[in-house]
Formats: structure tokens, sequence, C-alpha cells
């Protein structure tokens, strides 16, 4: 069995860690440099970080902040939120990240993906897609941190982004964000059906039955967290202990 | 340590470059970050990063003439490190959108991973293992601290394939696809996976390569 990521999740804004509650209703959690040394010190395998208002307020993120908080982390970071050219790229590699997410500007400007696929790598970009589901059943793409509605339907944007040579797609669920109630199976279930790229599910972790699920039943390849472990309700020894013990090849320390 | 060890990382406009400034740094060893011909030239060891396509890659090289002051190093026995990218870029061909003369060092190319065992999925995303082959010797190498159950982590739909099997120096297993993940020629190493992002275990690699350059100083 492939190995599967466990990933902490860091919405930023400003100088501190905040976390969304589908995607709006924002509380402060902490500080990152903070959060990252102990994240690290457990064992994630990944970590992802976002600014989840540059974007909105169409600034860049804060470099230096990004900076000290990759100063001493030997795992990879994805790093998104108002990325909106090669330049902002090649400012976030070079302040600790290794792979960037793109949402809002993609979806504005599909083109853009293949010029940064060709420059960067498939490897290299991950498409953020911020998911809400609608009356009538269909996913629709959300932008500006789950503010905006985009008019596309979800399954079509990520086949056509995977087209454009994305490496991995970050599928959030902005209805379970936040509300640790599980992942939205049906949602994930939709996307692992065809993808041939990675998938890091994000949006409604909980007890560790639900990461298992999740893993199991929607066959993703990571899971992005941020509530359960930011609020101290599991660490990431304990959910990578009952993964392992549950046949789930996990690295573990 | 008789003097102190000059370390260029090279700056060809790809990569991720601070996190390999720090992972030298946590063992106290400052690198010069240079895109300059005379700065690598008078280099004890070059590293070779690299996030990005093979094209951008070798592009990034060539408008800033480094291609041949990298070849001449390569063959002065001095040591070098290419990383992801960086490694690929080593062999002597691409074939990522399109066709692509690599810096040739060591010989052989850089091709697609072919379709795999249960449509696994392309990129190889994740902490894998890495093995000898039976005549590899590891112990006076940079991987000579490693175990079988080490991970380490791999992020790349491309492959390093050398046309002789003695620059093949590692192997790994992905979706019933057993590759190359470390090239050797003397003490040149390129390696798929990132050591600068593999926690511990790759710490101990960076720290291996640091007493390699060192000790070929002495």
């Amino acid at each position: 069995m492939k190995n599967i990521r466990i990933i902490p999740r860091l919405d930023i804004k400003g100088p501190n860690v905040v976390k969304p509650v589908q995607t709006e209703a924002l509380r402060v959690v902490g500080n990152p440099q903070k959060m990252v040394q102990q994240y690290y010190k457990d064992g994630a395998d990944e970590l992802i970080y976002l600014d989840i208002v540059a974007s909105l307020y169409r600034r860049n993120i804060d470099f230096n902040l990004l900076k000290s908080v990759t100063k001493n982390i030997f795992i990879p970071i994805t790093v998104g939120g108002g990325i909106r050219s090669t330049h902002d790229i090649n400012n976030v590699l070079r302040s600790g990240a290794d792979k960037i997410a793109i949402n809002t500007y993609a979806v504005k400007h599909p083109e853009f993906l293949s010029e940064i696929v060709r420059e960067f790598g498939s490897q290299c970009i991950v498409l953020y897609v911020e998911a809400k589901k609608q009356p009538d059943g269909n996913y629709e793409v959300y932008t500006d941190g789950g503010r905006e509605r985009s008019g596309l339907e979800v399954i079509n944007w990520i086949k056509k982004a995977i087209d454009l040579g994305v490496g991995e797609i970050l599928l959030t669920s902005v209805d379970q964000d936040g509300t640790r109630r599980g992942f939205d199976i049906e949602l994930l279930k939709k996307i692992s059906a065809f993808s041939p790229i990675p998938i890091i599910a994000h949006g409604g972790a909980g007890k560790p039955e639900s990461l298992r699920e999740a893993i199991m039943n929607a066959k993703i390849d990571a899971l992005s967290i941020s509530s359960i472990f930011h609020y101290n309700e599991y660490s990431i020894k304990k959910i990578k202990k009952y993964l392992n013990e549950n046949k789930i090849n996990i690295r573990t320390l | 340590m008789k003097d102190k060890l000059k370390i260029a990382i090279v700056d060809y406009g790809v990569g991720n470059l601070y996190s390999l400034i720090r992972a030298f740094e946590f063992f106290g060893v400052k690198t010069i970050v240079t895109e300059d011909e005379k700065e690598l030239k008078g280099a004890d060891a070059i590293i070779l990063p690299g996030v990005g396509s093979f094209e951008a890659g070798m592009r990034g090289l060539e408008i800033r003439g480094l291609i041949e002051t990298i070849k001449k190093m390569a063959k002065s026995g001095k040591p070098i490190l290419g990383i992801c990218l960086g490694a690929q870029l080593m062999l002597s061909e691409g074939h990522e959108f399109g066709l692509f003369k690599g810096l040739d060092i060591i010989k052989g190319k850089v091709v697609h991973f072919p379709i795999l065992d249960n449509n696994e999925k392309i990129p190889h995303v994740g902490w894998n293992t890495i093995f000898p082959k039976k005549e590899n010797d590891w112990d006076n190498s940079i991987l000579r601290t490693f175990d079988k159950e080490d991970r380490l982590y791999f992020v790349h739909s491309y492959i390093l394939e050398p046309e002789s099997k003695e620059n093949v120096f590692a192997l790994t297993e992905y979706g019933g696809q057993t590759f190359c993940s470390v090239i050797k020629k003397e003490n040149i190493y390129g390696c798929q996976f990132h050591p600068e992002k593999s926690g511990e275990v790759g710490l101990k690699l960076i720290k291996n390569f640091i007493n390699l350059i060192k000790n070929g100083k002495n």
C-alpha cells in the first residue's frame, strides 16, 4: 500500500495562525513558529501554509514571516495565498517553500497553470480547490478563501487543471471545514474515481476513525488536518499510531 | 577542520534555495548561493539544487554561462551533490516537454515514469525507502548511515536512467517499478529525493556530504 501523508495545515492571517470554521468565523489559534516546530517534532510528513487573506486583498505573502516559520523545518512545505506570477512563486520558493498552492488566480486565468507547470514542473504546483455542495447535489468551486462563487463545477475544473499539468490537488470541503464531523466522503470519492494525480483531502478531520475512512473508503493520498491538531485534541503521534495499527502505510519516527 | 569550507549552491533561477541553505547551517556550515562562475570555480564543492522542469533548469544554467564550468568541476574530482532536478540535469538528456540536452556528467537519460501497477499516482509524492543493488558498497559513501527502514521525501514524475549500471548507486520501488534513486560517479552524487526535506534522515546525508568535502580537503 502506498504511503499516506499526514499534513498539518496552517491558515495564516497577519502574524497568526487562525482557524476558519466553514472558511469563515476566524479564530486566532497561536504563533506559527511555535506550532510548526511542534508539528515537525511530532512527525508531520509535510506542512501546508496558506495566507488566507492575501488573495482577497491582492497582497503578497509576508516572506519574512514565512522564512521565520520554515527556518528549522526540514520537511516539505506547500505555500499558498495570493500567487499571481512566476515572480511570486520564485519568492515563495526562496523563503522556504517547496511547492505552491494556487486557487483564485488559476480559476480566473487557467492558462497561467500551464505556464507555471512548464517553468517549475508539475511536482511543484498544487491546485487548491474549495468545494461547496449546491442544492442540486453538484459541487461548486469557491475562491478567495471560500467567499466567492466561481460558477465552475468541481469535477470539470479539476479535470481541466490536471490536463494543464498540475501535480497534486488540495481538496477542501467548505461545508466540513472546521466542523470535525468527518470528511466529505462523497466529494472525495467523486474526485479520486478519476484523478491520476495525488489528492490531499481537507475539511472535517475529527475522530481517528474519520481519517481511516477517508483513506480506505475514498482512496485519497494524504490528509490535511488543522483543528484537531491546533487544539491538541489529538497529537500527530497518536493519529499515526492509530493508522499504523489499522494497517495503513504511515511514516513513523 | 583546517580551513573554512567553501560550499557553493548554484543559483540558476530554479530551486528551493532557502531550505538547502538552512540544512547546511544546521551543521554550522555556511554556504554561498551564487551564479558567478569565479565563485563556483573557487569552491570546494557544489550543490545543484532543483525544483523545476528539465528545460527551465538547463536554460537557467545556459543563460548564466555555467554549463562548461560545472562540467569542468565534475572532471576535477570535487564533490558535487545534485538534488532532484539537479541530479537529473547531470545526465545526458531529458525528455520533459520535449528532448533537451543535459550536462552529460554521467551518461544516461531522464524519462517519465511508465504506467504503474494499480494505476499508482504520478507524480510519485511521499516518503519512500532506498536500497542498494547487490554490488553497491555504501560503506565508504554518503549513504553509509542509511537503514533500510529510513524514509526519504520524493516528489517527481521523471526518473533517472543512467546508461551504465556502475552509476546506479541506490534503488527505490514505487508502483511495481524499481527505479534509480541515487546516481554516483566518484565524488559526484545525484539523488532523486530531497535530503533537505527528509527530516533527521535527510540531514544525516547532508552531514555525510559535509564530511566527504572535509576529508577531501585534508
